[in-house]
């Protein structure tokens, strides 16, 4: 792999930059590998991406539906925070901040994170109470959130409408920390960097069955023929309940659609991500000038990915509420994508009743701030069969036990 | 936009007058169960891409619970029919089978 840098641009610009080369390799299939991901989106890659550099395992193969990051790593709207209130969630998800602020420079690939800073909003009293808790958990946590009153929320975000009709803003859980980062780019970044460890990303090639002898996983039959594995980890949210019925289980798990929009690119107005919980709905502005609005789910299973209607007008109306200067944007696409919802919304790290077979998925509506957090974790569970500190709380067999880990962890929105 | 038509009232009532319920003709277990029971009956789902089986209200309506059979890869509803039995009714397994001839059938 040739890396990227300033004197890679001014080399390539004498060769009118025809010398670059490809990103990352699209090879065939091998017959074995030491293990297999199914699922080339950011939790999958990154899972990959941490088993070669943090446990030297790179004989992996990442099998791919369709084309790599093109599920819910490029449907989200890029939003990354750590402000949970409940000690596994907030490790995990600060792990996977704490990484994201170096990932340029460890992937040598512009991510694009911007920690432009994130506003939770309170808009009733039992909220303010609930954010003064999570921000008291934080600092016990050492994550670092404050709450502020709203004249510090109308001075981070000017256009603002502190006396919402419904609900007036009564203050914000701000984590000055929190940002966004380009969803595409930390797909694509992973993908390259694994490439470049010689791992193979195998595109187009769907999983049809799942191999066992003797409770051991031993590989899977895909629409490229069947492949050897010694370990399996299946990351493919929206569809993990079919996989798992491929390897004979079943997940706490329903899928359903997840919405969101953008407007047409306007000057800059807000640079902060702003939470609106309370009247469901949260904005931030993309460095093309969109407005990037998170919408709400559906109440029912759904692989379609599409939503329904009434839930854009819900969200919509919610935002012009909150941002009256927005009512007369046009809005220029509007998307959705199949999350995996679990019984306590919070994720899957975990073994499975199947030898070797590990699980990563149930990231509900707030994967993309977890991906190298959730790679990380996942890639010791599969290097060392035993599930770190990371993943430990997040194992399957806690709803069985009632260990839940009670907190709506997706996008901190009651879904 | 989804629409149900609610087999006690007769309203072909959309999915912003209905409450979901989720999955349904579900084992329900008491206090005397074992963990792995009440974590089948809670929390392990079938959600199938396709063919499935779910429990509605009527919310804004009659406010009857009931139960529709749908395709959730296609949003297709094939019927809905009354909440009081233990499994789906012949006609609506005959409907699915007709228009879907791979379904593997309840289970």
């Amino acid at each position: 792999m040739k890396r990227y840098s300033v004197f890679a641009i001014a080399r390539e610009a004498l060769s009118y930059h025809m010398g670059w080369e490809r990103a990352w390799r699209s090879p065939e299939p091998k017959a074995e590998y030491d293990a297999i991901i199914v699922g080339a989106g950011g939790h999958g890659l990154a899972t990959a991406y941490y088993l070669g550099k943090n446990h030297g395992i790179r004989n992996v193969a990442i099998i791919e539906k369709g084309w790599l990051g093109g599920g819910n790593t490029g449907r989200n709207t890029t939003i990354i925070r750590s402000n949970y209130l409940q000690d596994p969630s907030a490790a995990i998800y600060d792990k996977a901040l704490q990484l994201y602020e170096t990932l340029s420079q460890d992937l040598n690939y512009n991510v694009m994170f911007s920690p432009r800073g994130l506003l939770m909003l309170a808009q009733t009293h039992h909220e303010v109470r609930g954010y003064l808790r999570t921000a008291h958990a934080n600092a016990l946590q050492g994550v670092k959130t404050e709450f502020i009153g709203p004249e510090k929320v109308k001075e981070l975000v000017p256009i603002i409408n502190l006396a919402g009709p419904r609900y007036p803003v009564l203050g914000a859980l701000y984590q000055p920390r929190g940002g966004t980062a380009r969803h595409d780019a930390v797909a694509w970044g992973y993908a390259r960097a694994c490439s470049a460890m010689g791992m193979d990303i195998i595109q187009q090639c769907e999983v049809t069955g799942i191999r066992s002898e003797g409770g051991q996983v031993v590989g899977i039959d895909t629409t490229k023929g069947p492949i050897r594995t010694k370990k399996l980890g299946m990351v493919v949210a929206g569809h993990s309940g079919q996989l798992a019925e491929m390897a004979g289980f079943r997940l706490p798990i329903e899928a359903v659609a997840l919405q969101a929009l953008v407007s047409e690119p306007i000057k800059p107005c807000m640079d902060v991500v702003v939470m609106a919980n309370t009247v469901h709905g949260y904005m931030s502005q993309s460095d093309k000038g969109e407005m990037v609005i998170g919408g709400g789910t559906d109440g029912f299973n759904n692989y379609t990915q599409r939503g329904s209607f009434h839930h854009i007008e819900e969200t919509v109306r919610a935002l012009i509420e909150t941002f009256p200067m927005i009512s007369r944007l046009k809005m220029l696409r509007q998307w959705g994508g199949i999350v995996d919802m679990t019984g306590d919304r919070s994720p899957l790290i975990s073994k499975t009743p199947l030898g070797n077979c590990f699980i990563n998925c149930g990231w509900g509506t707030g994967g993309f701030k977890a991906i190298p957090g959730s790679g990380w974790a996942m890639a010791e569970l599969m290097a060392k069969g035993e599930p770190g500190p990371l993943a430990e709380a997040f194992n399957m067999w806690r709803f069985k036990e009632g260990q839940f880990i009670d907190e709506s962890v997706a996008a901190g929105v009651a879904h | 936009m989804l629409i149900l038509e609610c087999p006690y009232c007769g309203v072909k009532a959309d999915e912003t007058e209905l409450a979901p319920g989720y999955e349904a003709h579900l084992k329900r277990f008491g206090p005397s169960s074992s963990p792995e029971e009440f974590e089948a009956y809670m929390f392990a789902r079938k959600n199938p891409k396709g063919v499935h089986f779910e429990r509605w209200r009527h919310a804004y309506g009659c406010g009857k619970w009931f139960l529709a059979a749908r395709d959730t890869a296609t949003l297709e509803v094939f019927g809905t029919y009354p909440a009081q039995v233990g499994e789906p009714p012949a006609e609506i397994i005959a409907k699915i089978k007709a228009k879907r001839p791979d379904w593997k059938g309840f289970k």
